[in-house]
C-alpha cells in the first residue's frame, strides 16, 4: 500500500466520522472490504465487468462482421481455429464475433428488465405494506396470481400474444419478474412502517407519498437490489430460452439462445455451432449468480444459508 | 353463518377453526383460479391476430365475417365475454385447436401423461440424489465435499437446460450410444404397447413387454436425468441449509452427550426434523419441473404438454397456448397448495398452532 493511500484509508475507516458523507463512504468502503474477501464473488464481479466491457467494445473485439455471411463455399461450418476462434456457422459467419456482439443483447435484456421490473415491484410492495388493509389484500392477490404461473410459461404466453421479438420478450420477462420484488418490498415495509421515526415524520405532516418515496423505498432498496442481482441469471436464462424457442430475438440478430437453436440442426456433425453460445450464456449467468451470492452475504447476513 | 353459531363466547372450538381454515383456503384458491382465468383471457384479448379471421379465413365475405363475429360473442361487452369464457372453461371447454382440429382439452389429456412420466422420473432422481448430497454437504460444512456440492449446484443454477440437453444428446446418444435418442419410444414398439395409464414405463411393465420397457427406459433416462439434475441442485441446497439448522440445535448436543452414534444423530434425529420442510421443497421442485419440461421436451422431441405448448406457439395457435398455460398454472397452484397442506399435516407445531 502506498503512502498516499494510508490517510485516506484511515479517514474512511474512522470511528468518528465528522460528516455524513464520510460516514456513508466509510460504510461503502467497509462493505467493499468484506466483499473483497469473498473470492467467488470477486470472480463473479469480474465476469460481469467483462461482459460490460465486451458489450461496449464489441466493434473493436469482434474480428468479423456478426451479421454478414462470409464466403459460403470455403468458410461454412469451419471448426474452431486461430482464424475463427469458435468456428463458423452455416452462413459462414464467425461465431466468436457473433457471441461478442450477442453480449450487447444480453446486457440490454438484463438492464431493461431490471429497470422496468424493480420500480413496479417496489411501488406495489411498499404501497401494499404501508397502507395495509384492503389495498394490501388486493395488491397482494394480484401479485399471487402472477406468481401462480411458472415464469417461463407466463412469459411464453405473453410473447405469443405480443408477437415474437426481443422488445416483446423484454416486456414479457419484466411482467413476470416483478412479483417476488413486490413481496420482498412489502415484507420490508411492514417492519419499517411502525417504527418511531416513521411516526415522527408522519407527525411532522409528511404525506403518504413523501413517506413512501423518501423514507420507505430507500430502506427497502438494498434488499430488493440483492434480489434483482440474484435474479439476473434467471432473467438471462429465460431470455435465452425464449430465444431458443424462436420467440425472442429474431434472426439474423446474434442472440445466444437463438444461436443455439440454429446450431441444433448441425449438432451431430458440427458441435461447435450450438456449444459456443451456450458457454457464453453459462459463463455470464454463473457470473451473476456468484456476484449475487456475494452481495447477499455481505449486505444481508440474515439471508445466508 | 354456521361458523359463528359454533363459536360461543368468542373461543372457537377445534372443528370450527378447522372449518374456518378450509373456507379461507378455498376462498383464496377460488380467487387465484379466477385471477389465472382473467390473465389468460386478457392475454387472449391483446393478441393482434383477428380471432374472426382465424375462424373464417381472410377471403370470407363481409356477411360471413359478421356472422362469425357475433357467434364468437365479440359484439358483447368485455365483461360479458369474460363471463362466457369462464363458463366454457369451467366445463373443460378451451375451444378448438387450429392445428390439430380437435378439442384442446382432448389434446391436453392425450399429451399430459408423457409429461407426468418424465417429471416423475426426474423428481425421483433429483430427490434420491439431492437429499444425501445435501446431508453430506451439511455434515462436511466448509470442507472439500461441501465446496463440490456448491459447485454442482451453481452449475445447475447457471446452465441453460436446453443447452445441457443438446450436449447430453451429443455425448450420450450420438458419440457413446449409451441411450436412445429423441422421442419417447421407438416406432418398432409404439403399437405393441396398449396405453392404459398413458405412462409407458408402467404400461409396458404391466403387459410384461420387457423389450419395450427397456426401450422406453433408454429413451426416458437422459431427459429425466437432466430434469433430475436441476431439481437436485435445488433440493441439495435446501437440504444442506435445513440440516445445518437442525444440527445446531440443542437436542443434537443432548443426543451427542448421551452417546448416540453420529450416523444415528444425522440420519434419524436431525433428518426427521429436516424432513418436514423438505417435503415442501420436493413438491415445489416438482412444480418447477413442469416449467423445465417445456424446454426439455422441445430438445428431446418428447410428446408432452411442453412440446404441445411450443408447437402451438410456433403456429400461433392461441387457443391451445392459453389452454396449456391455464392447465400448467392450475397444476402449479395445486402443487403449491399440496406442499402447504403437507407441511401443516407433518409439522406438529404448525398443526397445534392452528
Amino acid at each position: 500500500m502506498s503512502v498516499a493511500d494510508t490517510p485516506r484509508r484511515e479517514w474512511l475507516l474512522s470511528d468518528q466520522p465528522t460528516s455524513r458523507r464520510q460516514a456513508r463512504l466509510g460504510q461503502m468502503y467497509r462493505t467493499w472490504l468484506a466483499f473483497r474477501q469473498n473470492k467467488l464473488a470477486m470472480i463473479g464481479l469480474g465476469i460481469v465487468l467483462l461482459l460490460v466491457l465486451v458489450a461496449i467494445f464489441a466493434d473493436l473485439i469482434a474480428p468479423y462482421d456478426p451479421l454478414i455471411s462470409g464466403d459460403l463455399r470455403t468458410a461454412r461450418l469451419v471448426p474452431p481455429s486461430w482464424d475463427h476462434l469458435m468456428g463458423t456457422d452455416d452462413q459462414a459467419r464467425d461465431i466468436f464475433s457473433r457471441v461478442v456482439h450477442g453480449s450487447r443483447l444480453t446486457l440490454m435484456v438484463v438492464a431493461l428488465v431490471a429497470i422496468i421490473a424493480t420500480p413496479i415491484g417496489l411501488l406495489v410492495g411498499t404501497t401494499a405494506g404501508y397502507f395495509g388493509g384492503w389495498t394490501d389484500t388486493i395488491l397482494m392477490r394480484i401479485t399471487d396470481i402472477f406468481l401462480a404461473f411458472p415464469r417461463l410459461i407466463l412469459a411464453l404466453a405473453f410473447v405469443a400474444a405480443l408477437g415474437p421479438g426481443i422488445e416483446n420478450a423484454i416486456i414479457a420477462i419484466a411482467i413476470t419478474s416483478w412479483p417476488p420484488y413486490a413481496r420482498l418490498a412489502r415484507a420490508e415495509t411492514l417492519t419499517i412502517r411502525d417504527t418511531d421515526y416513521i411516526a415522527a415524520i408522519r407527525l411532522q405532516g409528511a404525506s403518504s407519498l413523501r413517506i413512501i418515496s423518501g423514507h420507505v423505498v430507500p430502506l427497502c432498496l438494498s434488499s430488493v437490489i440483492i434480489r434483482v442481482t440474484l435474479d439476473m441469471a434467471g432473467i438471462i436464462l429465460t431470455a435465452a430460452g425464449l430465444g431458443f424457442l424462436g420467440l425472442g430475438a429474431q434472426p439474423p440478430q446474434p442472440e445466444w439462445g437463438a444461436m443455439i437453436a440454429a446450431g441444433r440442426r448441425f449438432l451431430l456433425d458440427f458441435w461447435w455451432v450450438a456449444t459456443m453460445p451456450g458457454i457464453a450464456i453459462f459463463t455470464v449467468s454463473l457470473g451473476f449468480n456468484l456476484l449475487g451470492d456475494g452481495l447477499r452475504d455481505v449486505l444481508d447476513p440474515k439471508g445466508r444459508g | 353463518m354456521s361458523l359463528t353459531t359454533n363459536d360461543p363466547g368468542g373461543r372457537s372450538s377445534a372443528p370450527s377453526r378447522f372449518l374456518w381454515k378450509v373456507t379461507k383456503l378455498l376462498a383464496t384458491l377460488a380467487m387465484t383460479f379466477f385471477g389465472l382465468l382473467l390473465v389468460t383471457f386478457l392475454i387472449g384479448r391483446i393478441v393482434p391476430v383477428d380471432p374472426v379471421l382465424a375462424v373464417v379465413g381472410d377471403r370470407a365475405s363481409q356477411s360471413v365475417y359478421d356472422k362469425a363475429f357475433i357467434e364468437l360473442g365479440l359484439d358483447k361487452p368485455l365483461y360479458e365475454q369474460f363471463w362466457i369464457y369462464l363458463q366454457k372453461v369451467m366445463t373443460g371447454d378451451f375451444g378448438q385447436s387450429f392445428l390439430t382440429k380437435k378439442d384442446i382439452s382432448e389434446d391436453i389429456l392425450r399429451v399430459f401423461p408423457a409429461t407426468v412420466e418424465l417429471a416423475t422420473v426426474g423428481i425421483l432422481i433429483g430427490t434420491i440424489l439431492g437429499i444425501p448430497i445435501g446431508i453430506l454437504a451439511a455434515v462436511k460444512q466448509g470442507k472439500l465435499a461441501d465446496q463440490m456440492v456448491r459447485v454442482l449446484g451453481l452449475i445447475g443454477y447457471s446452465a441453460p437446460i436446453f443447452w445441457l440437453g443438446l450436449l447430453a444428446l451429443l455425448v450420450f446418444y450420438a458419440k457413446l450410444g449409451w441411450v436412445a435418442g429423441p422421442g419417447r419410444i421407438d416406432i418398432a414398439y409404439e403399437y405393441s404397447v396398449t396405453q392404459k395409464t398413458g405412462l409407458l414405463l408402467i404400461d409396458s411393465a404391466m403387459q410384461g413387454q420387457w423389450d419395450a420397457f427397456r426401450n422406453v427406459f433408454s429413451h426416458i433416462i437422459l431427459p429425466a436425468s437432466l430434469l433430475g439434475y436441476f431439481s437436485m441442485a435445488y433440493i441439495s441446497r435446501m437440504t444442506r441449509s435445513f440440516m445445518l439448522n437442525e444440527l445446531a440445535q440443542e437436542y443434537i448436543t443432548t443426543a451427542r452427550v448421551k452417546g448416540v452414534p453420529e450416523w444415528r444423530i444425522i440420519w434419524v434425529h436431525a433428518l426427521r426434523n429436516a424432513a418436514v420442510p423438505l417435503v415442501t421443497v420436493v413438491a415445489l421442485s416438482y412444480a418447477g419441473l413442469l416449467e423445465g419440461s417445456v424446454l426439455t421436451e422441445t430438445v428431446f422431441a418428447w410428446p408432452g404438454l411442453g412440446q404441445y405448448l411450443t408447437n402451438s406457439l410456433q403456429n400461433a395457435d392461441m387457443n391451445a397456448v392459453l389452454g396449456g398455460t391455464l392447465v400448467i398454472g392450475v397444476i402449479f397452484v395445486g402443487l403449491n397448495l399440496l406442499s402447504d397442506v403437507l407441511y401443516t399435516l407433518l409439522d406438529p407445531r404448525v398443526r397445534r398452532r392452528g
